[in-house]
């Protein structure tokens, strides 16, 4: 950082300069946060959500919500005062001095625009008008952000591309103003980890090639500490800590940056707490299992999933899409096996043919050592209670209208188990084995943090005592102070309890931290299976290789 | 996109066969005799029976029903029995006046509704929102026939400004028959624009909070780009399902607005014919009433998915 003067007109140093920057709703959300940023400089905000993090950027681009304002401090863009700049000259520097990539992919491109217009309309108000012109840096910003084909494709639709592809046309949107600054805002985090990779060193590459300063927004430390020169910790609206990564990762002085540092999920295998306390529950588990399924033999295997097939017929075009092709795994009683790949292997299907919400097209899954299929409705009952589902968003898979108790009550319910007296007793009895106090019962889910729904909604998994709990990517939405914590209950709960877990997930930490094996799947087929340590340890097959290698922060963590 | 286009145009089709059997047994089903009302309360029995086989009514009804699909397809729609002219004919010179009428009211209620609609977004928590929120009140629980008569003791007989009744054909003087029909068209958008209205403000509150508009802002476009290729764009998508489920209701409004205004619609020969058992007339204007009402839903329906790429990708999936 050296101090730049031309011709006597004091230029400023810094691209970004935030000083005692306040903001207010009601009462004061930011504050006294400050942090500069220098040409080409890349900069991480780290926190989890409600931390202020995403505030603080709504209030560098002048765009935060509602009753929001900065009530003291000051933004200043190459030292011109955002916060008293007027409405025209903030239009005039968004896009075309500080950009944004925002956070969901997904909900970030107009519906009903195809994505070259959209990329165009940024380009007409930069000030480019022959339409030819347009059409040609349309295409050539799509190419550069990685979108093949972009001649055609960029007549298409958002909800025509995947994730990570809109992410890309986010990308080329935000550097079709060629800014000096860039705002990431979470840009990956809803995004499967291997096209996170690929985006990330897209944007990482794009971003050094033009010299552009970096303001990267993440409740990933991991990323942040990979690709970034400088980070800055945010807690409850306060910046609480800052440095570089390997202070800030290395040497935390701040009891949150501790925290958080110890919490975020890696993938060493090494501390193995679940593999401690699952070993010490598998025996018991056994024992539990025998005496619920009384006078039947009893295998080991919890599940056993053989050359299961699931076809999937899209109406009218005669196009089949295969989900599942031929997977077979078992699922060891007692213990935690992870369902591992990315959006699109299959995993959740899995999911949904063990749990009876769906059929296989052929094979076979024997869940307790009863086919899945049985036909008899009976023995779909049994089924059903035989294993409960914990799905992956905590705020759409709680009744609104219900409380709580009702809702944990529920299951009991539908299976008729009990008197009232008794289904009462048991409902305080799970909320207790979820660590709730009593009087989260009088509640409803939106009075409820993402934990606590989550923990509810294990609670309501755990009241009929299934042998088996099915988490489809049970801790995905949650902030990772909150997913650690979660991740520890299902520890106890399983050494507990004894209750197996199929555990359905795209995090190959969240499998280090839990699982006792591992199934790998791509495309609707297994690429690997076996113990977790093995698996991570030595990985046999390339994909998990390249799984491996895509954890953002993996090397930086465990130095 | 055209098989898409077909199938609802098969759709539609359907829809108005199955109208059409429900509109013949359903006429004559109503209370009451044509023959006698043609001949009068003195007529003898033998004239009543004259006239019956004339109009083809003393056969049974499953052989008329056959007439009547058959004069679908040629178009020749009988005579009337109170006046003894074509049906066809009738419906060809009061029909226009109705589309006109109904066009209009639609293009004032969408001009006045969006923008009350949008202003109200604009402003939320201001005057300008109470404003707005008032008059689509208003507009929504005055009864048309109240405000039509006020508009002509206030604007025509007071000041004026406009003709308190009249029609002038819109082709041969557009700038006259239009200034004819401002009044009656106005009255007549009037509770459709206030459904728009409300509409609007709920949609464009929805689609300027969502994270594609903050997208936008963040881009640097300008305010009117923002708020009309990517708010009120997407918040059309509402707007047309809204509009095309109210335009039935313009269609009924119209006949008492037609009777206000008294001009010469579709609304006047409906009430008339009604009134004097004119079976081939009623048959005729319901079955024309019907297919309008089809043919609307069905331009709602494609404009849907022209608005929506969406809808056309899944409904070419199922």
């Amino acid at each position: 950082m050296s101090t730049e003067t031309s011709g006597g007109v004091e230029l400023s140093d810094f691209v970004l300069e935030v000083s005692g920057l306040e903001v207010s709703y009601e009462a004061p959300v930011l504050h006294d946060v400050g942090f500069t940023l220098a040409p080409g400089e890349r900069l991480a905000l780290v926190g989890q959500s409600g931390s202020g993090k995403s505030t603080t950027i709504s209030a560098i681009l002048g765009l935060l919500p509602g009753t929001g304002h900065v009530s003291s401090g000051a933004v200043k863009y190459r030292g011109e005062d955002l916060v008293r700049a007027d409405r025209a000259r903030l239009q005039t520097l968004r896009g075309r001095s500080i950009a944004l990539v925002p956070q969901d992919p997904m909900a970030s491109l107009n519906p009903s625009m195809r994505v070259g217009d959209q990329i165009a309309d940024a380009l007409r108000t930069y000030g480019m008008s022959n339409s030819a012109e347009v059409t040609h840096n349309v295409v050539r910003l799509m190419t550069e952000a990685g979108i093949p084909d972009a001649e055609n494709r960029r007549r298409s639709y958002p909800h025509e591309f995947s994730g990570g592809m809109r992410q890309r046309i986010l990308i080329a949107i935000a550097l079709s103003g060629e800014p000096d600054l860039i705002i990431a805002d979470e840009p990956t985090s809803a995004l499967d980890v291997t096209v996170q990779k690929q985006i990330l060193d897209h944007l990482q590459k794009l971003v050094t090639e033009r010299g552009t300063s970096l303001l990267f927004v993440t409740h990933d430390l991991g990323v942040a500490g990979e690709r970034t020169d400088t980070i800055l910790v945010m807690n409850d609206g306060r910046v609480v800590e800052r440095g570089t990564p390997q202070q800030v990762l290395g040497d935390p002085q701040d009891e949150y940056t501790k925290a958080l540092v110890k919490a975020a999920p890696s993938i060493v295998v090494g501390r193995e707490p679940s593999r401690a306390l699952g070993a010490a529950g598998s025996t018991p588990a056994v024992g539990v299992g025998e005496g619920r399924v009384d006078g039947e033999a009893i295998s080991a295997n919890v599940l056993e999933v053989n050359d299961l097939h699931k076809i999937y017929k899209l109406h009218g075009r005669g196009k089949e899409v295969h989900a599942l092709n031929g997977v077979s795994f078992t699922a060891k009683r007692g213990q935690t096996t992870a369902v591992i790949g990315e959006s699109g292997s299959g995993k959740s299907t899995i999911a949904k043919i063990v749990l009876g919400l769906e059929r296989g097209t052929s094979g076979e899954i024997l869940a307790g050592g009863r086919n899945v299929d049985a036909s008899s409705r009976a023995e779909r009952s049994i089924l059903r209670r035989f294993s409960q589902p914990v799905f992956q968003d905590p705020f759409s898979s709680l009744n609104p209208m219900w409380g709580i108790e009702r809702i944990i009550r529920e299951p009991l319910d539908v299976f008729k188990v009990g008197t009232q007296v008794e289904r009462k007793r048991k409902v305080a009895e799970v909320l207790d084995q979820v660590a709730l106090p009593a009087s989260m019962l009088e509640r409803r889910p939106a009075e409820l943090s993402g934990g606590q729904r989550q923990r509810i909604a294990i609670a309501r998994a755990l009241i009929s005592e299934p042998e088996l709990l099915i988490c489809d990517e049970a801790v995905s939405a949650l902030d990772v102070l909150v997913q650690e914590q979660i991740l520890e209950l299902f520890r106890q709960l399983q050494s507990g309890l004894g209750v197996s877990c199929l555990f359905i997930t795209h995090d190959l930490a969240v499998v280090a931290n839990l699982a006792d094996d591992v199934v790998v799947m791509k495309n609707g087929e297994v690429v690997e299976a076996g113990a977790t340590r093995d698996v991570i340890d030595r990985p046999t097959a390339e994909y998990t290789q390249k799984l491996l290698a895509a954890v953002p922060g993996s090397g930086l963590l465990n130095a | 996109m055209t098989r898409f286009v077909l199938t609802k145009i098969f759709h539609a089709f359907i829809t108005f066969v199955l109208s059409g059997i429900v509109i013949f047994f359903g006429v004559r089903m109503l209370p009451g005799d044509p023959a006698l009302a043609m001949a009068g309360e003195e007529a003898t029995p033998e004239r009543l029976d004259a006239i019956r086989a004339d109009l083809g009514l003393d056969q049974p009804l499953l052989v008329q029903f056959v007439k009547f699909l058959g004069s679908i397809v040629t178009g020749d729609l009988g005579e009337s029995t109170r006046t003894g002219l074509a049906v066809t004919e009738m419906i060809a010179t009061t029909l226009p006046v109705t589309l006109w009428l109904s066009l209009y009211a639609i293009v004032v209620a969408v001009i006045v509704g969006i923008t009350l609609g949008m202003i109200a977004e604009r402003f939320r928590g201001k005057w300008p929102e109470l404003g707005s929120n008032f008059i689509a009140l208003l507009g929504l629980s005055v009864p048309n026939f109240w405000l039509g008569l006020l508009a002509i003791m206030g604007l025509a007989v007071i000041l004026g400004w406009f003709p308190a009744s009249g029609y002038v054909d819109v082709l041969s003087d557009p700038i006259r028959g239009i200034y004819y029909l401002t009044l009656p068209a106005v009255i007549l958008g009037t509770s459709l624009a206030a459904v728009i209205t409300r509409q609007t403000r709920a949609s464009m509150i929805e689609s300027m909070g969502t994270d594609y508009v903050r997208m936008a802002r963040a881009k640097g476009l300008s305010r009117p780009r923002v708020l009309f290729r990517y708010g009120l764009r997407n918040s059309l998508i509402v707007l047309v399902t809204i509009i095309g489920l109210q335009l039935g209701g313009l269609i009924s409004g119209a006949v008492v607005t037609e009777r206000i205004f008294a001009l010469p619609g579709l609304g006047k020969l409906t009430l008339d014919a009604v009134f004097s058992r004119d079976y081939p007339v009623i048959q005729a204007v319901v079955l024309v009433i019907t297919a309008s009402y089809i043919l609307i839903n069905l331009a709602v329906d494609i404009l849907y998915s022209v608005i929506n790429p969406q809808i056309r990708v899944s409904e070419d999936a199922s």
